[in-house]
């Protein structure tokens, strides 16, 4: 990314603020990462790991899958380098790398995140990368973002 | 037991289309726009609008069909059905739930449409100004995926990679719309032929995909009128038979976010196999192909995914050379389509399907008499159709 502008985050402010659906479903999951803790479903009963969230397991469809913290660590799946931006909000942001990270020892459950680093950088598939958290406090609805580095 | 299918009962007898505009420069408003595209269908098939009593159409598409009615004068309003999911994937199975209304008794004569004027709401290319976001894109839009290039190029990249299929592929299906629309007067990009070199110096959007291998954002509506079979001949152009009909999705291909057990995928392979049985043709058999350019890259697996070659063989199938018309192998999207001709959520491809059956196209096929439409690729529901014509009866 371009703006340099003392920013500690990624992607410039002004991007929609996750929150979780009026029904609750995700509110784990974004309470969890406001934690520092990345938090996946994992049914009690057959053991099925399910991201995102639903309030039954596919597997076994028994209601309200457990919520599990795991460790924010995973291979990437696939990515992808933006130059056109689609929000006003990145007009002066591109490019910027979005990366598909697998979770191997959580089912093999993908997430998207950004890959902190040169944005011209190559990107490998496969590689290993661990989870960065993001915390957006000074905004009108705080939250937080699990982005991801190459891991060392 | 009898066997349940479409085939050979219903027939397309009419189709017809407003003009074609780059978004926001139709000097019509949406709905209007449709009208025409209605009116034109009807003096095609030479049918009063009045006796239209079915109506069929997908992606929430805004125009609704009361009004419709309403406008035109319809004597007897009878069906009316609405396809699940957004965006081109309901193309075909729009014809496919009119087609069953037919033949289920429910409308004598079915219109199926798609209006969309993006430069009158939303275009699909930026996201909508909003403070938060909830569900599946609370997932994606903090990380810079908000609209469609984002979204699919995630899929695409992953595609390429684990089948070695290289961006020469993907161009190639651009070249063919470029140059398909070159022939077609209807078509946005008439006038404004692609060279290989263009297309490699033209700017990134999102990695894997350049300009040209997204589609446009324009002002335009189609629509297409059926009846049953027995009835088809009753009109002034050679009937174009519908084969076979199919929509869907593979196991939990909608996993949010990005979960997808068969990730790179254009959510074809079940779509396709029921699809090929209903019409009993096989892949061989298909003369001519409209396939839903969304992007280049998932032109590139749905026509895998419907049997024209495996994966592995993208890069030697699809070619300039194989994919135009007349006497390509495959000649692809006709009419120019979402890149070249305008992107009416590819319902310009099911007209121009038509068309070719009935052997109008501007770029016509050498081989006509079965042409397939694949609706939009790595969506769910996804759709696809088989037209025919009498000889395939």
């Amino acid at each position: 990314m371009t703006d340099s502008s003392a920013s500690s985050t990624y992607l410039p402010v002004g991007l929609p603020a996750p929150v979780p659906e009026p029904d609750g479903l995700s509110a784990p999951y974004w309470a969890g990462l406001r934690e520092e803790k990345l938090r996946v479903q994992r049914c009690a009963h057959c053991h099925t790991w399910q991201f995102g969230p639903e309030w039954v397991c596919h597997g076994c469809r028994t209601f309200d899958p457990a919520w599990h913290e795991v460790a924010p660590r995973g291979r990437i799946f696939s990515w992808e380098r933006v130059w056109h931006p689609s929000h006003p909000a990145l007009a002066q942001a591109t490019p910027y790398l979005v990366v598909l990270v697998e979770l191997p020892h959580a089912g093999h459950v993908r997430m998207l995140g950004n890959l902190l680093g040169d944005p011209r950088q190559q990107i490998e598939m496969g590689a290993a990368v661990t989870g960065v958290f993001e915390h957006h406090a000074d905004v009108a609805t705080p939250y937080s973002l699990l982005q991801w580095r190459l891991s060392t | 037991m009898t066997e349940r299918t479409l085939r050979g009962q219903v027939a397309v007898v009419g189709v017809g289309e407003s003009e074609y505009y780059r978004a926001g420069r139709a000097p019509d408003p949406e709905f209007k726009l449709l009208l025409k595209a209605v009116l034109a269908a009807c003096r095609d098939a030479d049918i009063d609008p009045a006796d239209i009593d079915g109506f069929a159409s997908f992606a929430d598409d805004r125009n609704d069909a009361v009004r419709i009615a309403t406008a035109l004068g319809v004597k007897r309003l009878r069906s009316t059905t609405m396809q699940w999911g957004g965006g081109g994937g309901g193309c075909a199975a729009a014809v496919a739930n009119g087609a069953a209304a037919i033949m289920s008794g429910m409308a004598q004569c079915v219109l199926v449409y798609r209006g969309l004027a993006q430069g009158q709401f939303g275009r699909f290319g930026q996201a909508a100004p909003r403070a938060t976001i909830s569900g599946d894109m609370a997932y994606q839009m903090p990380y810079g995926v908000l609209a469609p290039p984002q979204k699919f190029a995630m899929k695409v990249q992953r595609f390429m990679h684990e089948h070695g299929v290289r961006r020469e592929a993907l161009r190639a299906i651009a070249l063919a719309s470029y140059q398909h629309a070159q022939a077609n007067p209807r078509a946005v990009m008439h006038g404004k032929p692609l060279s290989a070199e263009a297309y490699d110096a033209s700017r990134w959007i999102v990695e894997p995909f350049r300009l040209f291998d997204c589609c446009m954002e324009n002002d335009g509506a189609g629509a297409l009128l059926l009846v049953a079979a027995e009835r088809a001949k009753d009109f002034p152009h050679w009937p174009v038979y519908l084969l076979g009909a199919a929509s869907g999705g593979d196991w939990r291909a909608a996993a949010s976010p990005h979960n997808a057990p068969h990730y790179a995928s254009a959510n074809y392979s079940g779509v396709s196999s029921d699809l090929y049985r209903m019409a009993r043709v096989s892949p061989a058999d298909v003369g001519v192909v409209q396939s839903y350019e969304n992007f280049t890259g998932g032109v590139a697996m749905a026509l895998s995914e419907h049997g024209f070659f495996h994966p592995e063989e993208a890069n030697d199938f699809l070619t300039p050379e194989n994919l135009v018309a007349p006497s390509g192998k495959l000649p692809l999207n006709t009419s120019g389509g979402n890149l070249g001709e305008c992107y009416v959520h590819g319902f310009e491809l099911v007209i121009e399907a038509a068309r070719q059956v009935r052997g109008e196209s501007t770029s016509q096929a050498a081989r006509h008499d079965v042409a397939l439409v694949i609706g939009g690729p790595m969506v769910t529901p996804a759709s696809s159709l088989l037209f025919g014509s009498e000889a395939t009866l």
